[in-house]
């Protein structure tokens, strides 16, 4: 994992200037952006990550892309704090595809990994720092002073015996003078961190004129609809277009390698005629994929001792030579991320150029595939990232198959061309978060804790098969193993093993990647453990957290602010999960029920988080909202099955999501913190499968080892069968 | 085919069983209304039709001639709605906002203090993947508060 610990001002300024000087003024715009240098000499672009213009306002350009997270209004904040500017002024812009907007020390934009934050924190409070210190030079200079004697504050240079000018009237000549090589931050307490300022986005997103990629048109724009493979890996045999054709508006029907493009004047006329079309499809191998016998295969494998990712002390000779063992397997399923805006791409390919609006977290993997099937180099390509309707890493993908396959169609069309995804065919696209079988044998001291744990971990690598491939060390994809592999759990014998069968499914980073499934599973058997042990389960995990202060921490004040051990109404439970991951802790109590057919209700969540220090508190807390909520749809209904080759599910109906009925009342704590600041997006998301499972079995006594927890594994539980 | 959105006539061609979704979308440039499930069960298009609340993606645009529409776009500015959103900062990524809205101005037009139950009868079928309803319904609060103008 990249942080950016450890990286001092000095690497700062020296990898900005590596990555094209992006502090010197004329090399800040290498990316042929000319809109970018528009009323150059009037308008101050001191580097890559901000602009004033002459009226003082001051547009920060954002490498991330606005899924949610409020990047637009977190990272301006960053800035604006340093450069001491008015916030009225301040606005915001989505960054070009350039080197200098790669994330710190890797070679690609990505906005993931619950990272922008932190990685962004050092370089853009610089970029605020040396743009400050410019406009105080250029002012110094004009009033023949001192820099010393000058100060910036709320958008005005401030000099002796009542000298004042604006930005905005000091921009053109800041713009003449040299970018300090080590500009100082200002420090103290801030005057826009920390505030819950309000969204820089909102307005747009309120009034509806928010751009997201499918939004976008042009004159003359073509709508494509793809009839996409069946089942996975199958290709087209031959299809029959001439009905589709004979529909008005229908315009072309072409063979891609994504599937059968079915080309009209509006999406309405393209999905009528991929309903009039008939393709046959050599389905190939994908069509024997069935969940039942993939569980069968996992289960059979997590049997079989499989690749170390971690050992401490011996739990195999342990359990050997206890006299009593706790063994358990759990199982999650494939989940799709399910974003509100399904998969889109519009693309504009000309002989030598190729514009791509879309929404992407991943743009330069993006762009240079879509490079790669247009022929063209990395450079004749420009991608403009536009809101996206939730992304949640699908729009993160390697493979990059919803730009690819539009790019495909451009090729053929000739004519700029938007592909729109169905919600049908954007939920059977793979790109699954993996499903995971676990096997894990454990065994007691004699006062009841953990001495030994034996798991092993059954399922498909995220990173095999893609560029990021060498991340696989001896075998261990570290997002198959994350949150077991590291736990922040003293147990003595600890032995944590790794099966990554492949397959035609297809699979990628979901909210929270491994410790989606792997919180779960250590969360819910830990729990079992304390049960066992005949204790409590919050006050069983606090001597086994001693090592790691804040996530005791975290669990604690959770445990508080719930009144843990208090109680509640009769046939009510409560469960307690905790995690740290992505540089952050965060812990969770769920105070459920059940009604009569099985089904949970969730009444309560509790979440606390520390995510060291902290940019914006409203969009922090909004954030791990919203991971409960999308971690309790996993929790309660989420999966994807396959039968004969095709996933079964199709739309909302058949994947539904929490909505505002069963949508529990959630309380946000957020510890205070000085520390270097850690991940949100996704830091609430695991633990609350675990919390509310752990719940079920507090106010039930059933212990649900599979997600979902839905209505038929509680009935079952509850006439007593032994099943997951 | 002439229809009435926002208070405004607008003639349109295209085949009459054409969701009115794609007709605001692609040939009146009102992208507000978004696609989410075209079927119905998700909310994002949601527009007002003579005053209820309905899904656009799969009301055909023959249904809706001589019936007023009225689209995110055709809710003022300042509508308690909008501000109370703006005010509690529902908004995350933003896709099924719009819907939202629109559902919530409905609902306030024909009860103005709705309770919790209310809320979750009225909103149930606008779907958020961001998990906004919490802030949604405070935000239903605060118009509420405010007072909707009827």
């Amino acid at each position: 994992m990249t942080t950016n610990k450890g990286m001092t001002r000095r690497q700062f300024i020296a990898s900005s200037a590596l990555a094209g000087g992006g502090l010197l003024l004329s090399c800040c715009l290498p990316f042929g952006r000319r809109d970018l240098m528009a009323a150059a000499g009037k308008d101050f672009a001191p580097n890559a990550f901000l602009k004033i213009t002459s009226d003082g306002r001051v547009t920060v350009i954002v490498n991330k892309s606005e899924m949610g997270q409020g990047v637009y209004t977190s990272l301006p904040m960053l800035v604006a704090e340093e450069l001491c500017c008015d916030w009225k002024k301040v606005t915001f812009q989505a960054s070009p595809v350039a080197p200098e907007y790669n994330r710190v020390a890797m070679p690609i934009m990505v906005t993931g990994g619950s990272s922008s934050v932190r990685t962004e924190w050092e370089r853009l409070s610089f970029a605020g720092a040396a743009a400050r210190e410019m406009l105080i030079a250029a002012a110094a200079k004009e009033w023949k002073v001192d820099p010393s004697e000058c100060r910036a504050e709320n958008g005005t240079i401030f000099g002796p015996g009542g000298k004042e000018l604006t930005f905005g009237a000091l921009a053109a000549r800041a713009a003449t003078l040299p970018v300090p090589k080590n500009p100082k931050l200002k420090g103290g307490a801030g005057t826009l961190l920390g505030k819950p300022l309000h969204r820089l986005d909102s307005p747009a997103k309120i009034n509806g004129t928010a751009i997201f990629g499918i939004d976008v048109s042009v004159p003359g724009l073509l709508t494509c609809v793809i009839a996409h493979p069946p089942v996975f890996g199958a290709k087209v045999k031959t299809f029959d277009a001439s009905k589709a054709l004979s529909l008005k508006g229908v315009k072309q029907v072409v063979k891609v390698e994504a599937g059968v493009a079915v080309i009209a004047d509006g999406f309405w006329p393209a999905f009528k005629g991929r309903e009039a079309l008939t393709v046959e499809w050599d389905e190939g191998e994908g069509a024997a994929i069935s969940t039942p016998a993939m569980r069968a295969e996992y289960a059979g494998l997590a049997a079989t001792p499989g690749l170390i990712a971690r050992k401490e002390g011996d739990a195999a000779a342990t359990l050997a030579a206890a006299t009593k063992h706790f063994d358990a397997e759990y199982e999650v399923p494939y989940l799709a991320h399910a974003p509100m805006e399904p998969l889109n791409c519009f693309v504009d390919l000309k002989g030598d150029s190729c514009l791509i609006r879309t929404g992407s977290q991943f743009q330069t993997i993006h762009r240079d595939m879509a490079a790669k099937v247009a022929g063209l180099k990395p450079e004749q390509v420009t991608l403009e990232t536009t809101f996206l309707g939730g992304g949640f890493g699908r729009r993160a993908n390697p493979s990059s198959d919803f730009v690819v396959a539009a790019v495909q169609v451009a090729k053929v069309v000739g004519l700029p061309v938007k592909v729109i995804w169905t919600r049908e065919d954007d939920m059977k696209s793979g790109h699954y978060r993996p499903m995971w079988y676990d096997r894990i044998s454990a065994c007691l001291d004699d006062q009841g804790m953990p001495l030994a744990w034996h798991h092993r971990i059954v399922g498909q690598s995220i990173l095999a098969g893609t560029p990021f491939e060498s991340g696989i060390k001896e075998g261990i994809d570290r997002t198959s193993t994350e949150g077991a592999a590291d736990t922040h759990y003293a147990i003595p014998n600890l032995q944590v093993e790794l099966h990554s069968p492949k397959n035609l499914v297809s699979v990628l980073w979901w909210r929270s990647v491994g410790y989606s499934h792997t919180t779960f599973v250590m969360e819910s058997f830990l729990d079992e453990l304390a049960h066992a042990a005949g204790k409590d389960p919050f006050q069983y995990r606090r001597p086994l957290l001693e090592k790691h202060p804040r996530t005791l921490n975290v669990l604690e004040i959770a445990a508080t602010k719930t009144g843990w051990g208090t109680a509640l109404p009769k046939g009510h439970g409560r469960g307690i999960a905790v995690q740290a991951c992505f540089s952050s802790f965060a812990a969770q109590v769920a105070e459920v029920s059940l009604d009569s057919k099985g089904q949970i209700n969730v009444h309560r969540v509790v979440c606390v988080l520390d995510c060291g220090k902290i940019v914006n508190p409203d969009t922090v807390k909004a954030q791990l909202e919203s991971g409960i909520a999308f971690g309790l749809s996993a929790a309660l209904y989420g999966s994807i099955t396959l039968k004969n080759g095709r996933v079964q599910q199709s739309n909302f109906d058949s994947y539904p999501m929490v909505s505002m009925k069963a949508m529990p009342k959630v309380e946000v704590h957020i510890v205070a913190s000085t520390e270097p600041a850690g991940g949100v997006g996704e830091l609430s998301v695991p633990p609350i499968a675990p919390a509310v499972a752990n719940a079920l079995f507090a106010a039930s006594g059933i212990r649900v080892r599979s997600l979902p927890l839905t209505p038929d594994k509680v009935l079952a539980g509850l006439k007593g069968e032994k099943r997951l | 085919m002439i229809l009435l959105i926002n208070g405004k006539k607008h003639t349109v061609n295209a085949d009459p069983e054409t969701p009115l979704l794609w007709v605001l979308r692609e040939q009146l440039g009102l992208t507000g209304s978004k696609f989410g499930c075209g079927e119905g069960l998700c909310g994002a298009c949601t527009v007002l039709i003579n005053g209820v609340p309905e899904h656009s993606c799969v009301t055909p645009m023959k249904e809706v001639q001589g019936k007023m529409v009225v689209t995110i776009e055709g809710i003022p500015e300042d509508h308690p709605v909008k501000k109370a959103w703006l005010a509690d900062e529902v908004s995350q990524c933003g896709y099924c906002q719009p819907g939202q809205i629109v559902a919530a101005v409905a609902l306030l037009k024909k009860k103005p203090h709705p309770g919790d139950t209310d809320i979750d009868a009225a909103m149930n079928g606008n779907l958020c993947r961001c998990g906004t309803y919490g802030r949604i319904r405070r935000a239903i609060h605060t118009a509420a508060e405010k007072g909707v103008k009827p």
